[in-house]
């Protein structure tokens, strides 16, 4: 895992799983069709997101398909990323 | 726009996918009163069935009680069926402030306002009296209502795990720049059965500085001493800044619920909360009745203790079985089966053992934690039970469950 991955997993471990449930959350376990994040607790990762990354993830983005996998987590917080670069450049 | 074919399609499309997906919901149409037995016509043309009904919010038995019915009709008789207006333009009687102010004194409040229903007032509480500046922390397993209220709301969402005090309290400590926290819970959990830890969660409310909100429409009535509810069972009474309830379940069965708290708060909602600025008074039939259920159950626990009674023994008789339940302390007993379509089969089965319950499955429960959830009643006496508790073993039984724990029973089920 790389780094903004291995943080959004870290975050998602510690904030959604149960104490005892030692489910391994790979890249590509399904996290909302999994049933492990669900759309009114998905809010506080958004803002984990924002914060830690200093991006802002407008509202239309935060789908349910964009947060159901570390992988598309991360790869929409690069996204994020590259376009506050552009802006501020 | 016409319903053209086209449009037609597409909802039937919709319609057949939740068929597919095997959620499709189906009514069943009772023949009879609300009770521990009613008539049953299902499927929809069947012959009519008795059944033992163990999933209705009859809690205390009193939605088809005499005394109740009688006071319905003397209401209807003096102050008409309806009243075409909302409350603040001229939908309010003397009646209606006579039964907020019997709420306000039996939950322990400074003030209540009626609403036509507490889904109604989990949904117009929230934006009535918080803004951008606050923050919102909910139990994750709160009642799909408060979670419509709560996206109907400026504040700012939070959530924590189910009961979990450490996470709530690491909440509290991350939202201390805002103006208000808000710990938001149900009483007692729909679901699961569960009680709210309102105790603890009333002492990190004084530590930080934070509001309590409290959802107790499967507590008002019977959880508690004298049935005031959670806050009375967990020792803190006065304690909580709102409580919202329902007249739906345990108080009468037949509509309306409430928001009682703070008088500021309350204030609040009658001035802001749109369910109740824009929709009707609650019935007068309705308010008659109620007054009548607060007077039954403000003289005697009877009812309360029968129900705690009943709960208890079926619960242990259950578990005696094999089966394999939630903890908890409610009349709420949810018996768990894990797989959705086994959940649907044994109720069906039970339907035809005469017992009537019902299959609970995603998205209503999460994935994988299918039910029957069963509730008790004052109205069921012990003959009832015996009787479900055999159409429940016979179904264990044919499904090859009883005596499985629940790693056993996940792994028999969920291939």
């Amino acid at each position: 895992m790389d780094d903004i991955t291995k943080a959004i997993h870290d975050y998602v471990v510690r904030e959604y799983l149960e104490e005892g449930d030692t489910r391994d959350i790979t890249e590509v376990t399904p996290l909302i069709t999994g049933g492990i994040v669900d759309s009114f607790s998905m809010v506080s990762l958004k803002r984990f997101l924002e914060k830690k990354y200093s991006i802002r993830i407008p509202d239309e983005d935060a789908s349910p398909d964009a947060f159901d996998t570390l992988q598309s987590i991360a790869a929409l917080v690069r996204r994020f990323q590259q376009q506050s670069q552009k802006v501020g450049a | 726009m016409a319903f053209n074919e086209s449009i037609r399609n597409k909802y039937e499309a919709e319609l057949e996918a939740i068929r597919s997906a095997g959620l499709f919901k189906q009514e069943r149409y009772i023949h009879s009163p609300q009770f521990s037995e009613i008539e049953v016509e299902f499927p929809v043309g069947a012959a009519i069935r008795k059944c033992i009904n163990v999933c209705s919010n009859n809690y205390l038995g009193l939605s088809s009680h005499p005394e109740v019915i009688a006071a319905a009709h003397a209401g209807l008789d003096r102050r008409g069926y309806g009243m075409s207006s909302v409350r603040f333009i001229c939908g309010t009687q003397d009646i209606h402030r006579e039964l907020e102010n019997r709420l306000t004194e039996f939950l322990g409040t400074e003030d209540t306002l009626l609403f036509p229903s507490c889904m109604d007032a989990n949904g117009g509480f929230f934006e009535a009296c918080l803004n951008d500046q606050d923050v919102m922390i909910a139990d994750r397993l709160v009642h799909a209502s408060i979670v419509d209220g709560m996206r109907l709301c400026k504040a700012m969402q939070d959530t924590y795990k189910h009961s979990d005090m450490n996470h709530l309290e690491e909440k509290l400590q991350e939202h201390q720049d805002k103006r208000v926290r808000m710990i938001i819970t149900d009483g007692v959990f729909s679901m699961d059965g569960d009680l709210a830890k309102l105790a603890e969660i009333v002492s990190l409310a004084e530590k930080y500085n934070a509001m309590v909100f409290v959802d107790d429409s499967h507590a008002s009535g019977f959880i508690g001493r004298t049935g005031r509810g959670t806050h009375e069972h967990c020792g803190v009474f006065g304690k909580i800044d709102v409580i919202t309830t329902t007249l739906g379940k345990a108080l009468g069965g037949a509509s309306g619920g409430c928001v009682s708290g703070r008088k500021e708060l309350v204030e609040m909602c009658r001035q802001r909360a749109r369910p109740y600025l824009f929709s009707n008074a609650v019935a007068p039939v309705i308010v008659a009745g109620a007054l009548k259920v607060l007077d039954l159950i403000s003289t005697s626990t009877d009812r309360r203790d029968k129900l705690e009674w009943n709960a208890k023994y079926w619960r242990g008789q259950l578990k005696d079985a094999g089966f394999d339940l939630k903890e908890g302390d409610s009349p709420i007993v949810p018996v768990m089966l894990y797989d959705a379509k086994l959940a649907q089969d044994f109720a069906t089965d039970l339907f035809h053992e005469g017992v009537y319950a019902v299959g609970f499955f995603f998205p209503v429960v999460p994935k994988g934690q299918a039910r029957i959830r069963t509730q008790l009643s004052a109205a069921h006496d012990k003959r009832h039970l015996d009787v479900a508790l055999t159409a429940f073993k016979r179904a264990g039984e044919k499904h090859g469950i009883l005596g499985l724990g629940k790693k056993e029973l996940m792994a028999k089920v969920l291939v």
